[in-house]
């Protein structure tokens, strides 16, 4: 039968079960748009490119659904170049959909042409130009199968406006994905052999947990080993959730802002067992110095891991959840009595503020805020943050139970990316309860979707963390720059203001009391509420491990307090 | 350490682009890379040549292979291979020293292939070492101009890098993504 080349491309959308695109309009992008309204698609108008880009990637991290964004040429498909290398970055799969301009006018700067494709190129899994209505469905097949096989990434199909227009025979089944890549890992019997004989004769071990368990959905085997093994579990930022918070054998988040307990841990142990992670340096500091005693296992999907960062005793190439399946029946249960129990004894003696008895001085600090919002929601939200300060007191003082509760910009660190992640996590799973955690300075890169929330009637609470500075930045500045405030101080509108003037209720808090009744309200409303809590303008993430340094070389905490069992 | 990959691509508009700019972005360096036509329609052969560690070499194959358009890499440095490499050099030659020019091309079992009353063009093929030795012996006649292909490798011995039915069939009418830009060397 014979379509449209824009007519394939939601034919095969809808076929891959996409019921939801985010995307903005144009010239080149147009034929696509007018097809859009004979199928069944719920299209999210958005601000702005980049905010698409990163619905489609909340989209996809709070379900494991490819989530798919839509833009027209040049400045259209240049905003959206932010949301594919976040998505890259952090193994995202979505499906960025481009118009182009015309096929005869390529290579001519036509108006609004960009090489996308060109452009592109670093920062997708892979990415096509289709200049021709055949092409649609192969491409558009393809690129759904390589966004969420594998390692998941995002991948870009730009569509000249003739490829849209012109007709060609449709038929769906020839336009079936080609395999790819090097054929299968190899049976690899002799690593399992040797992870095995590590794990049996490790006395301190340490478990790295990251994002790879909750891409390949290992959570219930995780668990397992973890539990039979007895041996405890560091995550990274992106493996939060992977691993329920409250289980005992969790430490915490390990790296640049983990707790010292977990670092310690980390270079005292005698071996790591690093799942679905990528040794990223936030997380290892320094290599040099990195673990130094500990023999390494390192299981990752992605065979050009390996080695990267930190040269590893057995690298084992699969998936997460494969691997766990075929140890799980072979490992011995552990006892690590002892190493659990330093373990402990480094966390009775380790800084850790009390959220409970930190002095209710008047001023409001962001870790009331964060723990508070964690007890008035049970700690079911789903949370999606932004990047900076605020970012690592969520890691620190939410605590996720669940998994795919935290959605956060770990690889590429985007600003900006809270409050549409939320919108597109939300439009993703109707009944969670999302709020956005984000700084009042990476909330004013994307507000402009506040429009969107309103235009769509999307429920997402937002906590803006609002201390008037560029906070990490000026952090960074109080520890390493002699405190000189190049370029942090921020000046920020009304946002109890901003969110009326959309037709959005606003909330402006500035004293603990008053934190848990605004959470309250703003749950209770079956709308969004914006609540700005306004907090100590000075306040500093601890522990940090300083760029460079050594992982145990942490700068602590002022004045430590011991950990209250009510507040871990 | 040199390492020599043979690279077998889908012979598609950028596949070369894709190739380097992993490389580059990856921070590897390459030496030389040639690209041309196989005994098999629609499939590119490159090789690469690259200046890395033993450590890396694993990572540049697995990134390699993280290229849809790479069907097939192979690191041939460890098996008795062929290097050769193709070299047209121009050299100054007055009727006085032409003849101590052709006994040299002769030496290296060179071909002259252009004469004029000032200067030769010389081809030659082999080894990157015997193409800088020629070139060495005919610096002090003045070296006009060169123009060298890079190298090309193929292991020795029947063994040949089969694109086995597991590897992604190409079959150029399906797969044509046609941007009018033709990437071929």
């Amino acid at each position: 039968m014979k379509k449209t080349g824009a007519q394939i491309l939601w034919e095969c959308l809808v076929r891959e079960g996409v019921t939801d695109v985010f995307g903005y309009p144009g010239g080149a992008i147009l034929p696509a748009y007018d097809a859009m309204l004979g199928y069944p698609i719920r299209h999210i108008l958005t601000r702005h490119e980049q905010g698409a880009t990163h619905m489609a990637d909340g989209y996809a991290r709070a379900t494991g659904k490819v989530g798919v964004a839509i833009a027209t040429s040049g400045p259209g498909a240049t905003n959206m170049v932010t949301g594919l290398a976040t998505a890259m970055m952090d193994s995202s799969p979505i499906v960025c959909i481009t118009g182009q301009v015309g096929s005869r006018l390529i290579g001519s700067d036509a108006f609004q042409e960009t090489d996308i494709t060109g452009v592109t190129l670093p920062v997708t899994k892979h990415n096509y130009l289709v200049t021709r209505a055949s092409d649609v469905a192969p491409a558009v097949r393809e690129a759904f199968y390589l966004a969420k096989t594998g390692r998941p990434g995002p991948v870009l199909i730009d569509i000249t406006k003739d490829a849209q227009q012109s007709q060609a025979e449709f038929d769906y089944d020839a336009a079936a994905p080609r395999p790819h890549g090097r054929p299968g890992p190899p049976p690899q019997e002799a690593q399992f052999r040797e992870a095995l004989a590590l794990i049996h004769a490790a006395e301190r071990p340490v478990i790295l947990a990251g994002h790879g368990i909750l891409l390949g959905n290992a959570m219930s085997e995780f668990k397992a080993f973890a539990e039979r093994t007895q041996i405890p579990v560091a995550m990274t930022l992106l493996g939060i959730g992977c691993f329920p918070a409250s289980h005992e054998l969790n430490l915490g988040m390990m790296g640049m802002h983990g707790e010292a307990w977990v670092n310690t841990a980390v270079q005292e142990a005698d071996l790591l067992i690093a799942l679905g992670m990528r040794f990223d340096d936030r997380v290892t500091g320094t290599i040099a110095t990195y673990a130094p005693n500990a023999k390494k296992i390192h299981v990752e999907i992605d065979p050009a891991e390996i080695n990267k960062n930190v040269a590893v005793d057995v690298g084992i190439v699969g998936d997460v959840r494969d691997v766990l399946a075929r140890l799980l029946p072979a490992v011995a249960a552990g006892d690590r009595g002892p190493w659990l129990r330093k373990i402990d004894e480094l966390k009775g003696s380790t800084a850790v503020r009390d959220i409970k008895n930190l002095a209710d001085d008047g001023h409001l600090y962001a870790a009331h805020v964060i723990n508070d919002l964690w007890r008035a929601t049970n700690g079911k939200a789903l949370v999606v943050t932004d990047v900076g300060q605020h970012q690592m007191w969520e890691a620190q003082y939410y605590h996720h139970d669940v998994p795919r509760s935290l959605i956060t910009s770990g690889g590429l660190g985007t600003m900006g990316f809270a409050l549409p992640a939320a919108i597109g996590a939300k439009i993703a799973r109707p009944n969670a309860e999302v709020w956005v955690v984000v700084g009042d300075g990476g909330f004013q890169m994307t507000m402009a979707e506040l429009a969107t929330i309103v235009q769509e009637g999307i429920d997402v609470n937002i906590a803006i963390i609002n201390n008037g500075y560029l906070g990490m930045v000026r952090q960074w500045q109080e520890f390493f720059y002699e405190r000189r405030y190049a370029a942090t101080p921020l000046l920020s509108p009304d946002f109890v203001k901003v969110a009326e003037a959309y037709g959005i209720r606003g909330i402006s808090v500035r004293k603990r009391d008053d934190v848990i009744p605004a959470v309250q309200r703003a749950r209770q409303a079956r709308e969004t509420v914006l609540i700005d809590f306004v907090v100590e303008q000075e306040d500093t993430v601890y522990p940090m491990v300083p760029a460079g340094a050594a992982l145990h070389q942490m700068i602590r905490r002022p004045s430590p307090i011991a950990e209250t069992g009510a507040d871990a | 350490m040199q390492t020599t990959f043979i690279v077998h691509v889908e012979d598609q508009p950028g596949v070369l682009t894709r190739v380097t700019s992993l490389i580059r972005r990856r921070g590897f360096n390459i030496e030389s890379l040639t690209v041309g036509h196989t005994e098999r329609p629609g499939v590119s052969r490159m090789t690469i040549v690259m200046d890395s560690d033993e450590r890396a070499v694993p990572r540049i194959e697995a990134n390699l292979y993280k290229l849809v358009n790479v069907i097939r890499v192979e690191n041939i440095t460890p098996q008795p291979s062929v290097l050769r490499d193709l070299a047209m050099i121009k050299v100054a030659a007055t009727e006085a020293s032409r003849g101590a020019i052709m006994q040299l091309v002769d030496v290296f079992r060179a071909r002259v292939v252009d004469v004029s009353p000032d200067s030769l063009i010389i081809e030659i093929t082999g080894t990157q070492d015997k193409i800088d030795g020629l070139v060495e012996m005919l610096r002090p006649y003045g070296v006009l101009e060169m123009a060298r292909t890079g190298c090309v490798a193929m292991a020795r011995g029947s063994n040949v890098p089969v694109l086995a039915a597991a590897d992604r069939p190409v079959d150029s009418s399906a797969v044509e993504f046609d941007s009018g830009v033709s990437f071929s060397v």
